[in-house]
């Protein structure tokens, strides 16, 4: 009942305040979508209180027949792995609900509805355990991105928006084939679980991975599908980045451990290397690239793809720290990078610019904000204390296992990471006052102070006391790795 | 004739009614003064009203038993009674969602509703066929209906030039297809669909008769390709769609498909069953290039009915990949649920395209055309709720969840990957990317543009009221489409 609350009270709520009606109304509907996120939100929390950690299995489950003539059901429950995403996501949709108060002006009603009920359906994401309820949700959260780029975004949002549907429609039809193929074979169901046991052949196996492969990686997005990315998160309001990079980015990373790696686990053994370059390639040449970018959304865009690089790395090394250590990081970054979209955000909506040569000296207008997003660089970094540590260094760890040269080169993200970021943030905050409109900026406003001061909060808790976010996965998680090393046929 | 034998007749009741009710509403007319035709208009839809109390009745009574009459000419089956009620309901709203464009342009005539309901009973010939004379007249008397119906406003260049291509065109395809009716009648002696599929099951599969038979065969799948208008036979539905009035489009694009579809099944998939080996390969090619011609080159058009037409050939390229997966080498199992997978797709595209067709009547008005691309900018600031409706529509046709043309894709593409046709169903799944780029296009000119006139969208309440049902159906048979499917499940069973 939880879970299916997690879902629907969203949306029930987003319709609510589409039903309101235009403009005229918005007040109303931003205290209605309000009370609806965080209504979303507590429904939640009984997930974790009520989480046993120990148990490897579905817990909360929910199972109704759906469409019986293909043998399709509504089932629903959570392990480990996606227990903590499904509270990531409803953590940050009062945020977004709350950054966006005053900013967005035209069409009200439907930029709040289409977030709620793309919150919702996120949550339906990671919750279902039908194969076919999964690409349901999938498929239908672009719907919302789509508009939410395309209406409120900026200059060249037609583009970005048109790219980012058609570039993720592309992967997940390619997955609805293969999920056809798995229903086919394992005679006629649609039950991840049962497909975990399926077994198949080899050469199947790697059919099937390349064909989720495209559905999951440009999700991601990994490298070379990850170019969709840095123009939907320029074009996109902040609310918009801030959902695509805490939560929807975590949906490929997300297939691939609940589909890719327990269904196909000889070919994800044999095309690990694969993974792992395309991974390393993420997070050094992204990384690179990331410390040339002149526009900060687009710097914060590919950092996120050199972080999401860690995780797929973290991913294909096939042990615990590795696989954990992914998890955390795709917590950490949840966090992290709606933080840094939230800042580039504060900052646009007084200067109407994300470049980082129109700033500068911002420090001595907005010391409060330069201290709170001094803490958010850091945590990009990966500075210890802060959540981007725990996760980094757990897949460093796990990857030091593997092999010393794979360490090395991931290892060297915390150099290019915290080149980039510091960089940035030395340009925009420090130094002399550049101009005078960086000289009549406002302090961050009360409303501003608790979506960053939340933020603050969770990025300092994860990384000073990580345990209650681990402890919660290690089961599932050696679970799932028993499963991987045994072959399947 | 005794009452004994009247009573025998009773499953082709709606026929009998429809045909009573279109002569009544025929003579009628000529005594309506009013210019707006209300008379005939409420008329027509008391007449398809009986018709539906009249199947739904002898659905009721029959169950799943199945009734072949007038010398096994004409048989009444769940499936038939099943498509003939679509084909109700989609004449019922066409004629409402007609009624106010055709009263704009002074074309809202008698002949208008007369001719409808003829067609009606043409394809509910064709969708009761039990011989291929059946099929054939019904299929003459629905074409004949539908060439005048093209050229209705025959002031206008562009309608009476489409008009006389399709009437060429499918002249041609009806020659075509009786063509090969003749080939196989002469190879099997009989032109019943069961004695049909009988006499070709003893036929071995090297004769001098099977080759005759294949002979036959291809012109009858070239002339049932022209119906549904799939490449490389689909030359006129550009033409047709786009120069007939919207209305006509409208009545071209919905009920029609169920008929063609029936025949297909009727003939194909009943009578020539033996021959699917043949057929099935045919139809890949159809299936194929229909998916990838139709996709592709809407997405040059800046004319909205046009578009439309192109999606058309590949919405029903795509309906052919469940009627070609019946058939797996010999075995016939995934033969049911292959065909109720194309069913469901032919309803729910009819339901799709009776929609899309609507809003474009419903944001024309007097003097004002709805078919240029740029004629949606911005409709989301004149009128959100119909945007709403529209964006509905666009993401079905392109097959995103969770509206039910999703599932219609869902049907036929996990038909065919049953059939071990996993490279069609990747095929066709590419195509069906690039064909959401045009959907996309439509959406974005709604949310993302600007509109070029602001004024609000008029309307009647009727209109209103429907396309928003239309619309939402959509959406809801997408979140619960179980009911829909099985009852196309039955209806093939039944078969």
């Amino acid at each position: 009942m939880l879970l299916s609350l997690a879902i629907w009270v969203p949306i029930a709520a987003g319709l609510l305040v589409l039903a309101c009606g235009d403009d005229r109304k918005a007040p109303l509907q931003r205290t209605l979508a309000l009370v609806g996120a965080l209504g979303g939100f507590l429904v939640t929390l009984p997930l974790w209180a009520g989480f046993a950690a120990h148990s490897a299995g579905m817990q909360f489950v929910e199972r109704l027949n759906w469409i019986p003539r293909f043998n399709i059901s509504y089932h629903l429950g959570v392990d480990g792995i996606s227990m903590l995403f499904i509270l990531l996501n409803s953590f940050i949709t009062p945020l977004v609900v709350i950054a966006g108060w005053t900013v967005i002006e035209k069409r009200v009603g439907q930029y709040l509805g289409a977030f709620l009920i793309m919150s919702g359906l996120l949550n339906g994401v990671f919750s279902a355990l039908d194969g076919m309820l999964f690409y349901v949700f999938f498929e239908a959260t672009l719907i919302p991105m789509f508009i939410i780029i395309g209406v409120w975004g900026g200059a060249n949002r037609v583009y970005a928006a048109v790219k980012f549907f058609l570039y993720t429609f592309f992967g997940s039809v390619l997955m609805l084939v293969s999920l056809l193929y798995l229903y086919n074979k394992s005679g006629g169901s649609f039950e991840i679980q049962d497909w975990w046991r399926l077994p198949l052949a080899l050469d199947v196996q790697h059919w099937l991975f390349f064909g989720l492969l495209f559905a999951f990686a440009v999700k991601v997005p990994m490298w070379p599908v990850h170019t969709w990315l840095p123009d939907a998160h320029v074009e996109a309001p902040t609310g918009g980045s801030v959902v695509l990079a805490a939560i929807m980015l975590k949906l490929g990373a997300y297939g691939f451990v609940r589909f890719t790696l327990p269904i196909l686990p000889d070919a994800s053994r044999d095309l690990a290397w694969l993974m792992i370059a395309l991974s390393l390639v993420a997070v050094v040449y992204i990384g690179l690239v990331a410390l040339v970018q002149t526009d900060m959304k687009k710097l914060i865009a590919y950092s996120s793809i050199s972080h999401m690089g860690f995780v797929t790395l973290g991913f294909f090394i096939f042990n615990s720290y590795g696989v954990e250590g992914a998890l955390i990081q795709m917590i950490s970054h949840g966090f992290v990078s709606a933080a840094m979209f939230f800042c580039v955000g504060v900052m646009y909506d007084r200067m109407h610019s994300r470049n980082i040569a129109d700033y500068g000296g911002v420090v001595n207008t907005m010391p409060k904000f330069a201290a709170l997003m001094m803490l958010f660089a850091m945590a990009n970094c990966g500075l210890p204390a802060t959540s981007g540590f725990v996760g980094e260094f757990m897949v460093i760890m796990g990857a030091m296992r593997a092999d010393f040269w794979l360490a090395f080169a991931a290892a060297t993200t915390l150099i290019f990471g915290a080149a980039y970021t510091l960089w940035m943030y030395k340009r925009v905050i420090f130094g002399a006052v550049a101009n005078d409109r960086v000289a009549s900026l406002q302090d961050l406003n009360s409303r501003e102070t608790l979506v960053l001061g939340a933020l603050a909060i969770a990025v300092l808790c994860m990384g000073i006391y990580p345990a209650p976010f681990t402890d919660v996965m290690h089961a599932s998680v050696n679970e799932l790795l028993r499963h991987v090393a045994l072959p399947k046929f | 004739m005794n009452l004994l034998s009247l009573i025998d007749h009773i499953p082709a009741l709606p026929e009998m009614l429809l045909l009573l009710g279109t002569c009544v509403v025929l003579i009628a007319d000529l005594f309506v003064k009013s210019e707006r035709r209300t008379g005939s208009f409420v008329a027509a839809q008391v007449v398809l009203l009986l018709c539906v109390i009249a199947t739904l009745t002898i659905q009721w009574v029959s169950g799943t038993s199945k009734f072949v009459l007038f010398n096994g000419l004409f048989v009444s089956d769940v499936m038939a009674n099943l498509l003939k009620l679509v084909a109700y309901l989609a004449v019922s709203v066409t004629l409402v969602y007609a009624r106010q464009y055709l009263l704009d342009r002074n074309l809202m005539r008698g002949e208008f509703i007369s001719l409808l309901l003829f067609a009606l009973l043409g394809m509910m010939l064709m969708i009761s066929a039990n011989s291929f004379l059946t099929a054939y007249l019904g299929l003459e008397l629905l074409s004949l209906c539908l060439y005048a119906m093209v050229a209705l406003n025959r002031d206008s260049a562009a309608s009476t030039e489409a008009a006389m291509k399709y009437f060429v065109l499918g002249a041609l395809a009806s020659g075509m297809l009786l063509y090969g009716m003749s080939m196989i009648y002469g190879a099997t002696g009989s032109l019943s669909i069961p004695e049909i599929a009988r006499q070709i099951s003893t036929v071995s599969n090297d004769g001098t008769q099977h080759a005759f038979l294949v002979f036959g065969l291809v012109f009858v799948v070239c002339g049932i390709a022209f119906k549904l208008g799939v490449v490389p036979f689909h030359m006129w539905i550009p033409d047709v769609y786009h120069g007939a009035p919207t209305a006509v489009t409208l009545v071209i694009g919905t009920a029609p498909k169920l008929a063609a579809f029936a025949m297909a099944i009727r003939i194909l998939g009943t009578g020539l069953l033996d021959l699917a080996h043949d057929w099935q390969q045919m139809l890949v090619i159809l299936a194929v290039l229909s998916m990838g011609l139709g996709n592709i080159t809407a997405i040059a058009q800046t004319n909205l009915k046009r578009m439309l037409a192109y999606s058309t050939i590949a919405h029903m390229g795509f309906m052919l990949l469940g009627l070609l997966s019946g058939w797996v080498g010999g075995n016939l199992l995934n033969k049911t649920d292959a065909y109720a997978a194309s069913m469901f797709y032919t309803v729910v595209y009819v339901m799709m395209s009776a929609g899309s067709f609507g809003m474009l009547l419903f944001l024309s008005q007097k003097g004002f055309e709805c078919e240029n691309l740029e004629d949606l900018k911005g409709l989301n600031r004149r009128n959100p709720w119909f945007a709403f409706i529209l964006l509905i529509l666009m993401f079905s046709l392109a097959g995103v969840p969770p509206t039910v043309g999703f599932y219609a894709k869902l049907a036929v593409l996990s038909a065919a990957v049953n059939a071990g046709q996993i490279w069609l169903a990747v095929v066709a799944v590419v195509f069906s990317l690039i064909g959401a780029y045009y959907y996309l296009r439509i959406v974005k000119l709604m949310y993302f543009d600007e509109p070029v006139d602001a004024t609000p969208v008029p309307g009647h309440a009727d209109m209103r009221v429907l396309l928003s049902l239309n619309g939402l159906a959509l959406l809801a048979l997408g979140i619960l489409p179980e009911l829909l499917m099985e009852l196309c499940f039955v209806a093939i069973k039944s078969l």
